[in-house]
């Protein structure tokens, strides 16, 4: 477990200020410089979390090449959030959870056919959510790599078993970083209601903007 | 089931290293890659060829089959939730799904630069170019990317998350067996693997089979190897409804 690192920024002079429902998508672009909180405010919710470049969206949040520039799969303070070309997006400056997922993905409709039952099509996912998002910016489906889960704990295992454990973030727990390059920043407030990673119950996120 | 019979084989071709396949796998036919000398590495994307944005969804995969490694009776699924290709029969018992590919500035910087001019054929390449030039032949891009698989090479995560690449796992003779279970779009280089400690840059060729198969029966053993693969294969059944 990282030690956790708290940040001295002060809620009440953020320049940006917005509460995400659980089941709602959030599209925002954070300029360089300015830095982006997003905090679980009752506990073990996931925030499935996409970064694109806003100068050129083709340059957007990449999984492996995130987890080879730090040699490690969880991400936590000092983290540098890489780009398919190879350029750091955000680096995670505070981070009261410890550990945040890189491997887990988005729920969709489909896949929740595949990991619960087949009659679980109709029930909202992230993907939809993503989806109406991305269309926000004028971006589509091609545009959805593998995200960050926020709050998330999916430990791999030395053996190669992967496992959504519960989670180990709580009420009030945030992740903080600095936008290296003006980005967008695209969420879905996960309303998966079939895994115990949140306890059934999805809650709402907040998220918060410093010049 | 080792040895193919003859009969059954379509064609069989050697990718040289750090060099590009692609191949519209067809629906009845599988593909097996074969590590001739040892220490191969075989990136690889995967498409519906069909529907070029439904794409190889690696999270997917791993989350609902609880593996952060593949091998046999594992299946590759797609952002839709149907299967691509499963896994047959495999020799080696781990295929990477974390690790990634290389890319020009891994290989500038563990190896240096060797341009085609000096080099010929012989020039440095990396696995994310190779990619991204394969897909254009499709009218695909760098929005097309996703998470690859690298065949026969093996990556361990610690308690802490931190990764190890294993020199030793792809050993000469290793062969996998994936079976298309939809028109699959394979695109596949032979470039190192990003993990890859080798102070010399020296990628490996592979063999490549393909021959006929017949379809997965209701016993099948990828079918049957986890109940969320039984029902990945009804959405892929249906969709061919």
């Amino acid at each position: 477990m990282s030690t956790l690192t708290e940040s001295p920024l002060d809620p009440g002079r953020a320049v940006y200020r917005s509460t995400i429902l659980a089941g709602d998508p959030w599209i925002h672009v954070v300029r360089k410089g300015q830095t982006f909180r997003i905090v679980d405010l009752e506990g073990n919710q996931a925030a499935d979390t996409l970064f694109f470049s806003a100068a050129d969206p083709v340059d957007r949040y990449s999984a492996h090449d995130t987890i080879m520039e730090q040699g490690g799969i969880y991400l936590t303070t000092g983290t540098k959030l890489m780009s398919t070309r190879g350029h750091v997006l955000l680096t995670i400056t505070a981070d009261t959870c410890g550990r945040h997922d890189t491997l887990g993905g988005a729920c969709a409709c489909e896949s929740n056919m595949v990991r619960y039952a087949i009659e679980k099509r109709f029930m909202h996912a992230c993907r939809d959510s993503f989806l109406r998002g991305a269309r926000q910016m004028g971006l589509g489906k091609r545009d959805l790599a593998h995200n960050i889960n926020f709050f998330m704990n999916v430990p791999v295992t030395p053996d190669g078993g992967l496992t959504f454990e519960d989670g180990i973030s709580a009420a009030g727990r945030y992740v903080e970083m600095c936008a290296e390059m003006d980005v967008i920043a695209l969420i879905s407030n996960c309303p998966q209601l079939n895994n115990p990673c949140n306890g059934y119950k999805p809650t709402p996120v907040e998220v918060l903007i410093w010049d | 089931m080792s040895v193919i019979d003859p009969s059954l084989i379509r064609f069989e071709e050697i990718v040289p290293p750090g060099a590009n396949w692609s191949h519209v796998l067809k629906r009845g036919t599988t593909l097996r890659l074969t590590d001739p000398e040892g220490g191969a590495n075989v990136a690889a994307l995967m498409y519906n060829f069909e529907l070029l944005p439904e794409r190889l969804n690696l999270p997917d995969t791993l989350k609902c089959q609880h593996t952060a490694r593949l091998t046999k009776g594992h299946c590759l699924y797609t952002d839709m939730g149907r299967i691509l290709v499963s896994i047959v029969d495999d020799s080696s018992g781990w295929h990477d799904p974390l690790g990634g590919w290389s890319t020009a500035a891994i290989v500038a910087r563990k190896y240096g630069e060797r341009n085609y001019q000096t080099a010929r054929n012989d020039w440095y390449r990396n696995a994310h170019d190779n990619f991204v030039t394969e897909l254009g032949k499709y009218g695909m891009d760098e929005r097309d990317l996703a998470m690859n698989v690298n065949f026969f090479s093996k990556v361990t995560v610690d308690e802490t998350g931190r990764l190890s690449f294993d020199a030793r796992h792809a050993k000469a003779g290793a062969f996998v067996d994936l079976r298309s279970e939809m028109n699959t779009l394979v695109v596949l280089n032979t470039c190192i693997h990003p993990l890859d400690p080798s102070p010399v840059y020296a990628p490996k060729p592979v063999q490549l089979t393909v021959y006929t198969s017949p379809p997965p029966g209701p016993d099948d053993f990828c079918r049957n190897f986890r109940p969320e693969n039984q029902r990945g294969f009804i959405l892929t059944e249906r969709y061919f409804l």
